[in-house]
């Protein structure tokens, strides 16, 4: 692998901390200014700024399992977040100097309400729910995450997306001296992925601002990602910076990387495997506290369920869709 | 002590328990006493173990061009130790797989060998380091007499396989297995290149060999 130095000066090198964090600050009541386009009913969901802080307010989801949830560390610690480097324990070794905040994301495309926007300004007119989770990653792994997070269904609502707005885009964060794993071109920057919009508005979909009742995790996608459960690992999208109503099919990072393995769709299927590996079973990972054997023998591989045991809630968006084709 | 006495006595018992560290530090992170395997210990171990395999079969490739380079010949007393280990740890990586990934399933197991190329490759070259290692004593050597030396031929095809099984397998980032392919194909074109040398000079001599007796 090429180790590429930074073509650039670190504006650390030029810019003394203390006027780069005024500055935006600045930025920050800039843009708080220019986003009151989405001050509605204000539920008032509150993303404190601090790590780990603990949030508020959190309802109770009907659509979280009661499955055993993993460990803080399993979910902390083994991650796929190439941003920050490619083995599972890169994002946790690698994102600790990542600032997730301030951060706005800027909505374009076929919506009235277009613009740069706040975190804080897209956050605050919701409610925000536990959604217990599993996650079913494309390598055959899967995970039960006690997420946090807001519908995304109603975040689309807020932007009044036009009837040419046939898809969802979403971007990640482009920016190498923050992300050090984009120096290697494993994929092409920025991470993009995209939802069909009846899919984006399915009500499983969230945007998770949170993991076990506290603020997200930089290595998880810090301070806001994409979470939809009935697909692999890889739609959900972490880092959100920009979020675009297109009136064509996105080609996503994942697509553009490897067309002929990973689809558009990505739907967790049993029935359909990765071109070089069997889909039908998948392990449910999770180190025991103590470790030891039972460690290893506790991690029993399950029969993988299509849609990840969420058909009852997604699997008429695919109706009359050939799922093989359309993998 | 002679040379050959301090080899057998204090050298190879050496490099024995040295070559036995990366099983070691395997069951330490088991029992979190030298760390952890992680919150996926299955795939963990089957890598290591993967991985080890590969680094022996490179290193036990890599005895003869630097004793033909420096002129060790002593190193040769150790080709057959590391092979083995190679093979014992290409061994841990395919009894992983069988018991603890596979979990003994039939079904899976079959169709994960006759299905996935990439296991098709990664077990053909266990099946041709099952009849190096089965081979490897001083008897089996002298019963067989030529044929030993070709079907000991077979870690190149067992170190080729190796490295593509690897490559196949990974997500999407090549590099560490690009790693491998590297000292693969230089530990491999030396010998083609030194093999291409001296049919040259054989040639050279049978042109000239009236004439010029003197070796190269």
């Amino acid at each position: 692998m090429l180790i590429r130095r930074p073509a650039d000066i670190r504006p650390s090198e030029i810019t003394s901390k203390e006027i780069y964090l005024s500055r935006r600050k600045f930025m920050q009541s800039a843009v708080s200014a220019g986003g009151t386009v989405l001050a509605g009913t204000a539920a008032g969901a509150i993303i404190p700024e601090e790590r780990r802080a603990e949030l508020t307010g959190i309802e109770k989801s009907e659509f979280s399992t009661d499955e055993t949830v993993n460990s803080y560390t399993d979910i902390t610690t083994y991650n796929n977040y190439y941003e920050f480097g490619i083995d599972k324990g890169d994002p946790f070794r690698n994102s600790g100097d990542f600032e997730a905040r301030p951060w706005s994301i800027t909505v374009s495309g076929h919506a009235d309400k277009t613009g740069t926007f706040n975190l804080e300004d897209i956050v605050k007119p919701h409610v925000l729910e536990e959604r217990i989770y599993r996650l079913r990653c494309v390598e055959a792994w899967s995970m039960v995450v006690p997420w946090v997070g807001i519908p995304l269904a109603d975040v689309i609502r807020q932007f009044a997306p036009q009837s040419a707005a046939k898809y969802v885009v979403f971007r990640t964060l482009n920016d190498r001296e923050r992300m050090p794993g984009q120096r290697s071109r494993v994929l092409r920057w920025p991470y993009i992925e995209g939802l069909r919009i009846d899919e984006a508005a399915n009500p499983l979909a969230i945007l998770a601002v949170g993991l076990y009742g506290e603020v997200l995790p930089n290595q998880n996608g810090a301070p806001i990602r994409l979470v939809v459960p009935w697909k692999y690992g890889f739609k959900s999208i972490k880092g959100i910076v920009s979020i675009d109503f297109a009136e064509t099919k996105p080609r996503t990072s994942w697509e553009l990387a490897a067309p002929h393995e990973y689809g558009f769709y990505a739907n967790v299927n049993p029935e359909v495997d990765h071109p070089r590996w069997s889909q039908a079973r998948e392990r449910r990972i999770g180190s025991t506290p103590a470790g030891g054997l039972q460690s290893i023998f506790s991690a029993k591989k399950q029969a993988t369920i299509k849609f990840n045991g969420y058909g009852e809630q997604v699997a008429h968006l695919y109706e009359g869709l050939d799922l093989r084709r359309n993998f | 002590m002679n040379v050959i006495r301090q080899i057998r006595f204090l050298w190879k018992p050496l490099l024995f328990v040295a070559s036995l560290i990366p099983a070691a530090l395997v069951v330490g992170d088991t029992f979190q006493i030298t760390g952890t395997l992680g919150a996926n210990p299955i795939e963990e171990i089957q890598d290591r173990f993967g991985n080890w395999g590969l680094r022996f079969i490179l290193i036990t490739l890599s005895v003869t061009p630097l004793r033909q380079m420096s002129g060790w010949n002593w190193l040769i007393r150790f080709r057959r130790m590391l092979g083995l280990f190679a093979f014992f740890y290409v061994l841990m990586h395919f009894l992983t797989w069988l018991f603890l990934d596979q979990e003994l399933l039939l079904s899976a197991i079959g169709e994960d060998i006759f299905e996935r190329p990439f296991i098709t490759l990664g077990f053909t070259a266990f099946l041709i380091l099952i009849a190096m290692a089965a081979t490897s004593t001083n008897g089996m050597r002298r019963r067989m007499g030529k044929r030993w030396q070709k079907l000991h031929y077979g870690i190149y095809a067992a170190g080729i396989l190796g490295v593509w099984h690897y490559w196949w397998q990974v997500k999407l980032d090549a590099s560490d297995p690009a790693i491998y392919a590297a000292l693969l194909t230089a530990l491999l074109g030396y010998r083609l290149w030194r093999r291409k040398r001296k049919v040259a000079a054989q040639q050279e001599r049978n042109q000239h060999g009236h004439r010029r007796l003197e070796a190269p």
